[in-house]
């Protein structure tokens, strides 16, 4: 699904390089700072970027006929927010570009970009005022998730577009043929993530729900709550 | 309901849309995405050559290639069995 090694000529790969380092580098900062003063959460930590690793792994068919993989993004966008999400990230796409010839290593910055930040900052924001309205935790949850997957492909259409701007249609005509093959192929996939999310938090909250109180993701009435109805 | 029972209707609707997909397009050999949008820039601008080449290891085949996947789905997959494990024998412990 990432933009293959050399696909995106100058000035954009230089762009997204400029526009997500920053991000990358204060996330390894909240990153360091998570490590250092909260030791519990280390653990959580490592689940939300295995998540990563393996959904971004399962390649899976589409009713399109084509293929594509989750992002699984969207847990730990919600868990430590999207800078720490973009430092993950760019361990999955490095692993992918090095090892596999997947995405590649001038186009890291755009698949940074797309991947770890743009899709995990809409589920945070969508997570957090979703919360704030009193919505079902594992709605929430849900829909959270599949959104970051979601914005991942219609992002990386843009990307795309800006750099392929179509001779008659110009960017927009170019974005409607790359979203046409990503965002359609993403939607069951998207679905699929966010319920796989869903599930794998109603866990955590039953064995480790003072974590999550102590990364701000639920109130620990929201906690006392959630435990009731699983009784 | 429960959400293990929601999560599973909802596995089965995707395992639907799979095999709806194959149905709908007997040819498709289920190729990437990613592929798909390289035929997308060839249309747009024939002449565009990729200006840089990958320096990564490229996996020699498509069986080594699935190897790799496999291993990094396993790592993944045994940190979050091990994480979530100790989790609830911890709780339990308790």
């Amino acid at each position: 699904m990432h933009i293959f090694e050399g696909f995106l000529p100058s000035p954009w790969w230089q762009i997204w390089f400029v526009i997500s380092i920053p991000v990358i580098l204060y996330g390894m900062y909240q990153l360091n700072k998570l490590v250092s003063e909260r030791r519990e959460v280390v653990p959580l930590l490592a689940v939300a970027g295995a998540f990563i690793f393996v959904l971004s792994s399962l390649k899976l068919p589409s009713v399109t006929g084509s293929s594509s993989h989750p992002t699984g993004t969207g847990m730990s966008a919600i868990l430590f927010g999207p800078a720490i999400t973009a430092v993950l990230s760019v361990i999955v796409l490095l692993y992918q570009s090095l090892f596999l010839a997947h995405g590649g290593l001038t186009t890291l910055g755009a698949n940074v970009f797309s991947m770890g930040i743009a899709g995990p900052f809409v589920a945070f924001m969508f997570y957090k005022a979703a919360s704030k309205a009193g919505m079902n935790f594992y709605l929430n949850v849900f829909l959270a998730t599949a959104i970051a997957d979601w914005v991942t492909y219609v992002v990386t259409s843009l990307q795309l577009a800006l750099a392929f701007p179509s001779a008659e249609g110009g960017v927009l005509g170019s974005f409607t043929a790359f979203a046409a093959v990503f965002a359609t192929t993403q939607v069951p996939l998207a679905i699929m993530e966010g319920a796989l999310t869903a599930l794998i938090m109603k866990y955590v909250v039953q064995i480790k729900s003072d974590v999550l109180v102590d990364l701000n993701v639920l109130t620990s009435s929201a906690v006392t709550k959630l435990k009731e109805t699983m009784q | 309901m429960k959400l293990e029972y929601i999560v599973g209707i909802i596995v089965i609707l995707f395992a639907v849309q799979f095999l709806y997909g194959v149905a709908a397009n007997p040819d498709s050999e289920f190729g990437g995405a990613d592929g798909a949008a390289e035929d997308v820039i060839a249309s747009i601008n024939p002449d565009y050559e990729p200006w840089f080449g990958g320096i990564g290891f490229e996996p020699p085949g498509g069986e080594t290639e699935s190897l790799l996947f496999a291993l990094q789905a396993a790592f993944g997959a045994v940190i979050i069995g091990y994480v979530i494990g100790y989790y609830k024998g911890k709780s339990e412990a308790n």
